[in-house]
């Protein structure tokens, strides 16, 4: 087995007429976690979208290659099912479908395997009080009425349960105040071993004063300008962007 | 909790044909000589056969309707008014011919029976082929039969409330119905009898260019409760078929009464059907509605809440695809003061279907301290297909707290995006949404139906993507 999860190549993408991403490279590699950071517009939220081939994004070039699986124009769906996960900024609300019935049929979806109800409801149980949720929330409408913490809370609920290859956190420290911020990161940690990966993307340091991580990208106007450790962070948010654009 | 498998249907079910086999079938059309003979053959009473010659007088003088979907492609020359079936009225389902039962079968009457109802009776084109009920209520005296036994046996109960709640002249097909009526059911509950589990009727119509016009009559004397369900369904032949049923609902004082119907007729049907309820003092009706088939169907199950404190609900989602036109929606007179009236109506349209909520609300001057909520909520699939809402409201008195609620939305990209990026195929995702979107409505029905109505939503969303 490789110990290379995901590779972007060459990555080119447009929104409509615009060219958001301008020749993207990243790998990652099993059993790492990586960080991309970048202020607003610099194309972060696109990147993951690009990566699960969201159809409002276009790939213009290169290619995305998963546990040595071209993916670059699979199905939302079969990316799911080979293994990535994405935590939403904003998930959506589904009104009439249970956080449990939902999940439920999803896990089916992505293991091919029949879910054994008790099993499954107390394997939710578990994690949703590992993240300090009211495990009365199972039984709610898919984020329907769910505060901003809630609903973030509710990602990496998901994230768990569903157990990919490869998850990638949109913003999902955004707008958590600091209890929130750390428990997702005990998410984070008991979701992370040798085999999987994560991918966070951010636009502020917080999250990574409660979470050790392997590698920072800084991505301003649709490029990756600087790679570098933990320590990355730490300058960033001393001395904010500016030092990078051009 | 029960295991509710949702990928397993058989979109033939609905769609056996059996060879056009009949007694006896009435050439098409419509004159005083075929009313006659429908008469004859039923044997009516001489009231009877009264009332379908007035009735045919009045269709007669009627118009049609000037308003909501186009029925001009309806030409009663070619319609047969009166098919019955080569069997008699059976009280076991071995008696029932093979391929009637059949038909039955594979739509899980007989089934459903044995599980969870208190008493059955299935209708085969013009004549119910079959009709039983638990003894324990027999002998609480409860009447279920079908409604030519009991034109026969309770004369003075069906004289007294036949076309009384549906006066004859409400409107062209109520007058064609009564003419040529046929079939159906007639339920008494006596006073304080409360029937704990459902009722239920099934209407199959197999006889091509051919028209249903049954008869339902429910009588709930005071203090007592009933659940009634009707179930509907045709195959699809190439020329129109036309349903004209009515329904006529007597809630007395302190009475209840649920009425759920899941009409699935086949897509080339013109469901012209007419519903009503009267609502005495402190009874309640609550209608539970969910409309799938039809070509067009002009529905308005309406509420005449008379007495003081006389509540009615109406639940109802309507589901149209390609062709289909439907104009479902809800009417309710407040007649009497502290009466109320709360309305959930959805609608879901995709391949070009068009789906209109059409009702009334009318708040008469003496119903004081009334109140009618109304929420109606329309989802488009797609571009192309087509959603309406148009209320009246009259309210002729202040003192009233009345709330009309209309949303019309498209599915969202977004959220199909979201349910995609955790494994679901579009299709899924599409029926997920929908599914969620139609739950405040399935939760009401019972629950072979419910799963039924998934099913329909899933056969419905089927290739619908592309």
């Amino acid at each position: 087995m490789s110990k290379e999860l995901l590779e972007i190549k060459d990555l080119y993408v447009n929104a409509g007429e615009t060219e958001i991403l301008k020749g993207i490279n990243l790998k990652i590699n099993k059993g790492e976690i990586h960080v991309i950071m970048g202020p607003n517009g610099s194309g972060k939220t696109t990147t993951a979208n690009a990566i699960l081939n969201n159809p409002i994004y276009h790939k213009e070039n290169g290619s995305i290659i998963l546990d040595g699986e071209d993916i670059t124009n699979s199905k939302t769906d079969e990316i799911a099912r080979k293994g990535v996960f994405m935590s939403f900024q904003l998930p959506e609300e589904i009104p009439g479908i249970s956080v449990r019935n939902f999940l439920k049929y999803a896990k089916n979806k992505i293991t091919g395997k029949p879910v054994k109800i008790f099993e499954f409801k107390d394997e939710l149980k578990k994690y949703m009080e590992e993240l300090n949720m009211n495990t009365k929330n199972m039984d709610r409408s898919l984020n329907v009425g769910f505060s901003g913490g809630e609903k973030k809370k509710n990602e990496i609920l998901q994230m768990l349960i569903l157990n990919p290859k490869l998850a990638i956190l949109d913003e999902t420290d955004s707008g958590l105040d600091v209890d929130a911020i750390k428990t997702v990161s005990k998410g984070i940690e008991m979701f992370k071993n040798k085999k999987n990966a994560v991918l966070i993307i951010t636009h502020n340091t917080k999250i990574l004063h409660s979470l050790k991580v392997d590698y920072v990208h800084v991505l301003i106007n649709g490029k990756i300008v600087k790679t570098g450790g933990q320590d990355l962070a730490k300058k960033i948010e001393e001395n904010g962007y500016a030092q990078y654009k051009y | 909790m029960k295991k509710i498998n949702i990928e397993e249907i058989n979109r033939n079910i609905y769609n056996i044909k059996n060879k056009d086999e009949y007694d006896f079938k009435i050439k098409k059309g419509l004159t005083k000589e075929i009313v006659e003979e429908i008469s004859k053959q039923k044997d009516d009473p001489e009231w009877m056969k009264e009332l379908r010659l007035k009735a045919l007088e009045t269709y007669n003088k009627l118009e049609l309707p000037t308003w909501g979907p186009d029925i001009s492609e309806l030409d009663m020359d070619e319609i047969a008014t009166y098919v019955r079936p080569k069997t008699k009225l059976n009280n076991t389902w071995e008696d029932v011919p093979e391929d009637i039962k059949n038909t039955f079968d594979k739509l899980g009457i007989p089934e459903a029976e044995k599980r969870s109802l208190a008493g059955v009776g299935a209708q085969y084109d013009s004549e119910v082929v079959y009709h039983s009920m638990k003894e324990e209520l027999m002998k609480q005296g409860v009447i279920y039969t079908d409604m030519e036994s009991a034109v026969k046996k309770y004369p003075e109960l069906v004289k007294q409330h036949f076309m009384k709640c549906v006066p004859i002249n409400d409107h062209k097909f109520v007058a064609l119905h009564a003419a040529v009526w046929s079939g159906g059911s007639f339920v008494y509950v006596p006073k304080g009898v409360k029937v704990d589990i459902p009722l239920q009727s099934y209407f199959r119509l197999n006889s091509p260019e051919s028209g249903q016009f049954e008869h339902t009559l429910i009588i709930v004397d005071e203090g007592a409760s009933l659940h009634f369900i009707e179930g509907c369904s045709a195959p699809k032949y190439n020329k129109v078929n036309l349903h004209a049923g009515c329904v006529e609902l007597y809630v007395k004082e302190n009475a209840y009464l649920r009425y759920s119907t899941i009409e699935n007729w086949s897509k080339n049907m013109l469901n012209l059907n007419t519903k009503k309820a009267i609502v005495e003092k402190n009874a309640q009706v609550d209608w539970v509605t969910g409309s799938f088939g039809s070509k067009i169907s002009m529905l308005y199950p309406m509420s005449i809440l008379n007495g003081e404190g006389a509540k009615t609900e109406y639940t109802g989602i309507s589901f149209a695809g390609e062709g289909q036109n439907l104009d479902n929606g809800f009417k309710v007179i407040h007649n009497n003061k502290n009466t109320s009236s709360v309305v959930n109506a959805k609608s879901i349209s995709k391949n070009g279907g068009k789906c209109t909520y059409r009702s009334l609300v009318r708040i008469n001057e003496n119903a004081k301290n009334s109140k009618s909520i109304v929420s109606c909520d329309s989802l488009m699939l797609d571009d192309i297909s087509m959603s309406d809402t148009i209320p009246v409201n009259d309210i002729r008195t202040d003192d009233v707290e009345f709330s009309h609620e209309a949303k019309i939305g498209k599915i969202s990209d977004k959220a199909i995006f979201y349910l995609m990026s955790r494994g679901l195929s579009e299709e899924d995702a599409k029926a997920m949404i929908v599914r969620g979107f139609a739950y405040p409505i399935s939760k009401e029905l019972p629950v072979e139906y419910a799963v039924e109505m998934n099913n329909l939503i899933n056969l419905e969303l089927e290739g619908a993507i592309g």
